[in-house]
Formats: C-alpha cells, structure tokens, sequence
C-alpha cells in the first residue's frame, strides 16, 4: 500500500469514528433530562465538533505538504506560548526577552526543521535561549523576582516552542524502508496521544473512582488510566502498518508516547493550578485552550522522536 | 469613509485580533447601537484598536476614536493610519490656540450621533490602573445628558506595548464592559471624575 493509500484509510478510520461519536452525542442529548448531565453531554458534543475541525486542518495540512505542516505547529507553538505568557505574572522588563521569544525563537525553531539541521535544532533553545533571554531580562535592570520570571519564560518557550517542535521533527528523520511515509508516522503518534486522552477521559466518566492526584488534577483516576493506556496502545498496535514499527513495537511505541502524554497532563495541570487557572484560554471550544490539547503531545513528542531516532534511523 | 480605504480598518482589526486576541467580555453593558462614550485605561498603542475591535461590526462603523493631535498628525504615515483607518476625532491637549475648545471637534462627532471612544488620563501609564482622568469627560457629559458613558478596562495590554516600546509581545487580552455610569444632578467635577474612574478600576 502506498503512503497516500494509508492516508485515506487512516482519514476514513478517523471519519467514521468521529461520525459514530457525533451520533452517540445527538441521541444522548436528545435523552437527558437532568441539568448536570446536560452540561457534560453538552461538553461532549463540543469536545467532538472541535475534534472534526482539529482533524481537518492537520489532515489539510499533510496533504500540502511539509511546508504548510511546519507553519501549522509554528502557529500551534505561537498559540500555547501566547497562553502560557498570558497567565505568567512578568514585568517590563521581559518585553524584549518576550518578544525575542515569539519573533525570533518560533520561526528559528521550526526553520531548522525545514532545512533539517539537526544539531542546531536540539539545542537552540536548551544552550542559545537559555543564556539569551535572562540577558536581555537582566539588561533591563530590574531584579524584582528576577530568577522566578527568568525562570518561568524559560519553561514556557522549552515546553510550547521546543518540545512542540519534537512532533513535526518526525519529519527530519531518515528510516530505511520508509521514505516519504514520515507525515504518517508524525499522524500515528498525535493519534495515539489524542486516542489516549479521550479514552482516559471516557472510561474516567464511567469507571473513575480511585483517584491519582486529586490536588493537581481531580479528573484523573487509575481505572481511568487502565483503561485508557490499554485502550490507547491496543490501537496503537493495530495501526503498526503505518508505521516504521513491527506490531509488537508499535505496542512499546505507543505505550511509552501514552505513559509521557500522561505525566505531561498531569505536570501542565500543576502548572495551571499555581498560575491560578482552571483552563489555559478558551480558543478550543469545549476542550479550553490550545494548551489543555497540546499538554500531553508537548511531553510525548520529544521522547517518541528519541526513541524513534535512536533505534530505527540509520 | 471613502470606499477604497475601507481595507485599513479591516486590516487593523484582523491584525489586532491574530495578536492579542481583544476578546469582549461585557459585563455591566450589552453592546448596543446606543450613542456611548465607551472611556477606558490607557497603556499602549493598541487599546485604541483594540477595543475598537472588541464591537460589534454595526456599532464599530458609527465609533470614533478621539486621538491627540500633537501626537498623531506628527507624520503623515500616523495622520494616514488614524484618519483613514480609525476615523479618529482629533483633540489638541496642548491648546495650541487658547480661545479655541479643544472639546469642540468631540462635540460636533457627539452632536452628529457618533460614539467616542475616549482614554480620559490624557496619555499613556505605565501601570495597569488607571491614574486621575482630565476634565473633558466631565464637560461632555455636562453637555450631553443623554449620551451613555460606558467604562471599559483594557486587561493585559500594558504588557503587549508599554510605552516606549517598539515590538509588541502578542498576550492574550481583553476588553470588559461595565455598567453605564448613573446621571447624579449637581454632582462636583472631581466627584464626577473619582466615580468615573472607579468604575473602570472596579472592572480590573
């Protein structure tokens, strides 16, 4: 099967399972009586036609090409930073640093990928930016907070920009036997994060009892997890013909890239809970912001990209 | 307006909106085609389009901005922007000619049944509350009884832009609406002014 083949089948996967949960949702909200429910049905029904136009716009964008996928995560990177700056108590004196972040360290970032240069990508903002942006803090001459603010700009530009980046990188590698196909594996790991995502959040709905981190992040439960990384990395395996992967490695794969989306909700949920806020923004309607769907893809990309570039490029 | 720059608006509104967002939150109002003096905080060059973005298409067309002559006919680039794009009302801060009222041209716009849109402190801070506002609000309001004034809070934007700034850090903001100030009869002017800027900083 060719790898525009395997697009369409994907697409048509995602098409009919996407139709099958707006059906579920119409006749649910043509059900419900009572008002609480009504607000989670409601909620749902949202979270699904947000999913519709999600999927559109990465599908539009594959079928571009990579420069169109590049300037989407650019935008997706422009977006979360553009959150997590928001809620970020900073002072005049990060003006420029801010600026520097945006203007520059975005379009840099996402650049390196398109000429794929590897080495400068990986540590332009982890060397370069590190010792940058608090320069330019520092040149302003205020030292309220001085460290707190460094620190926090920092760890939004490494999360929304750097590790972002890790899921169009996908599309650097060189994998024998799999030339031209890496927009699909690129397609496979968002899909097994995202599957992974709702699937935790179905089966906490219906099962959740017992649970994790009741501070950080009350929706999380463990039959929640279970079921959800079972879920999540059964489909996983089973779309292994996309891949690069054998099935079993495709399991181990999208096992890891669930565990890292985890630990990346559960982490960002405490970020937002000691910047004082419930959602990122309100740009995704019914999901928050562009934060509260990119937060278990930002921890995932860079470990899936690793794993994948350590043991199946030349 | 004439037709053929009826694209600068528009580009400054999208632009405005793809930065910083300008979403409305109304709180005390409801956007309305009602003649209003919308006056707000003042921190950085986009408040003005920024929540000249935040109405409604219809009531955007019949708002006006008031802008400061001395510093916006300075260069014709600037005149071209705030002419052509905003419409905007000008007002002479520094009485270039004393037996001239600088409220005039904001009377004519008011008597014409436009709404203003009106930063009362007179210039730029650096903070985000507002400082003590100059007296033209009072007189317009003397003058005009039936006009609506409506206070606004910009949130974030002396992040965005602060003065003396030349590259804008695109955060998210937002333009909060409240309650339309209440008329009192006799009311002193720094009574008057004290309420108005209360109501703006009871929205922050």
């Amino acid at each position: 099967m060719s790898a525009h083949d395997k697009f369409l089948w994907l697409m048509g996967g995602i098409g009919v399972l996407l139709a099958t949960a707006s059906l579920v949702g119409w006749i649910l909200a043509r059900r419900i009586s009572s008002e609480s429910a009504r607000a989670v049905i409601d909620n749902l029904n949202a979270r699904v036609r947000a999913w519709w136009i999600m999927v559109a716009v990465f599908a539009f964008a594959f079928l571009v090409g990579r420069a169109a996928t590049l300037v989407l995560f650019a935008l997706v990177s422009f977006f979360a930073l553009r959150e997590f700056l928001s809620l970020t108590p900073t002072r005049s004196g990060d003006h420029r640093a801010m600026s520097v972040a945006f203007f520059i360290l975005i379009p840099a970032q996402y650049a390196l990928i398109g000429t794929g240069w590897y080495g400068l990508f990986s540590i332009l903002i982890p060397v370069y930016a590190f010792l940058l942006l608090p320069t330019l803090s520092a040149l302003a001459e205020d030292t309220e907070h001085f460290l707190e603010r460094t620190a926090k700009i920092q760890w939004g530009v490494m999360v929304t920009i750097y590790c972002i980046s890790h899921v169009p990188a996908l599309l650097m590698l060189d994998i024998p036997g799999y030339a031209g196909q890496n927009a699909l594996l690129l397609f496979y790991m968002l899909l097994v994060v995202q599957i992974s995502d709702v699937l935790q959040y179905v089966f906490g709905k219906l099962f959740g009892r017992t649970k994790i981190a009741p501070v950080v992040s009350p929706s999380k439960t463990v039959e929640g997890f279970v079921g959800g990384a079972f879920g999540a990395t059964l489909i996983g395996a089973a779309l292994w013909w996309i891949t690069p992967f054998t099935w079993l490695q495709a399991a181990g794969m999208a096992f890891i890239a669930v565990l890292m989306g985890f630990l990346g909700g559960l982490v960002l949920s405490a970020v937002k809970r000691s910047l004082g806020a419930k959602d990122w923004g309100s740009m995704i309607k019914g999901h928050g912001g562009m934060m509260d769907r990119m937060d278990s893809v930002s921890f995932a990309a860079p470990v899936f990209f690793h794993l994948t570039r350590y043991f199946f490029t030349v | 307006m004439a037709d053929d720059t009826r694209w600068l608006p528009k580009l400054l509104v999208f632009s405005v909106r793809a930065l910083v967002g300008a979403a409305p939150r109304w709180i005390g109002s409801a956007p309305s085609a009602t003649q209003r003096i919308y006056f707000a905080n003042h921190s950085s060059h986009i408040d003005t389009v920024a929540l000249w973005s935040a109405l409604p298409d219809e009531v955007r067309a019949r708002t006006r901005p008031v802008a400061a002559a001395d510093y916006w006919q300075k260069d014709a680039a600037r005149r071209y922007i705030v002419t052509k794009g905003l419409n905007a009302v000008f007002i002479d801060r520094g009485r270039a000619q004393p037996d001239v009222d600088p409220l005039q041209p904001l009377a004519d716009a008011l008597a014409r049944g436009d709404s203003l849109i009106l930063f009362p402190e007179g210039t730029r801070r650096t903070e985000s509350l507002p400082g003590p506002f100059k007296s033209g609000l009072f007189h317009l309001a003397q003058r005009f009884p039936d006009v609506e004034l409506v206070p606004v809070y910009l949130e974030n934007l002396h992040r965005c832009l602060p003065k003396g700034t030349l590259f804008p850090v695109p955060l998210i903001c937002t333009v909060r609406f409240g309650a339309a100030l209440g008329r009192i009869g006799d009311e002193s002017r720094e009574a008057f002014l004290e309420r108005a800027r209360s109501a703006v900083v009871a929205l922050a």
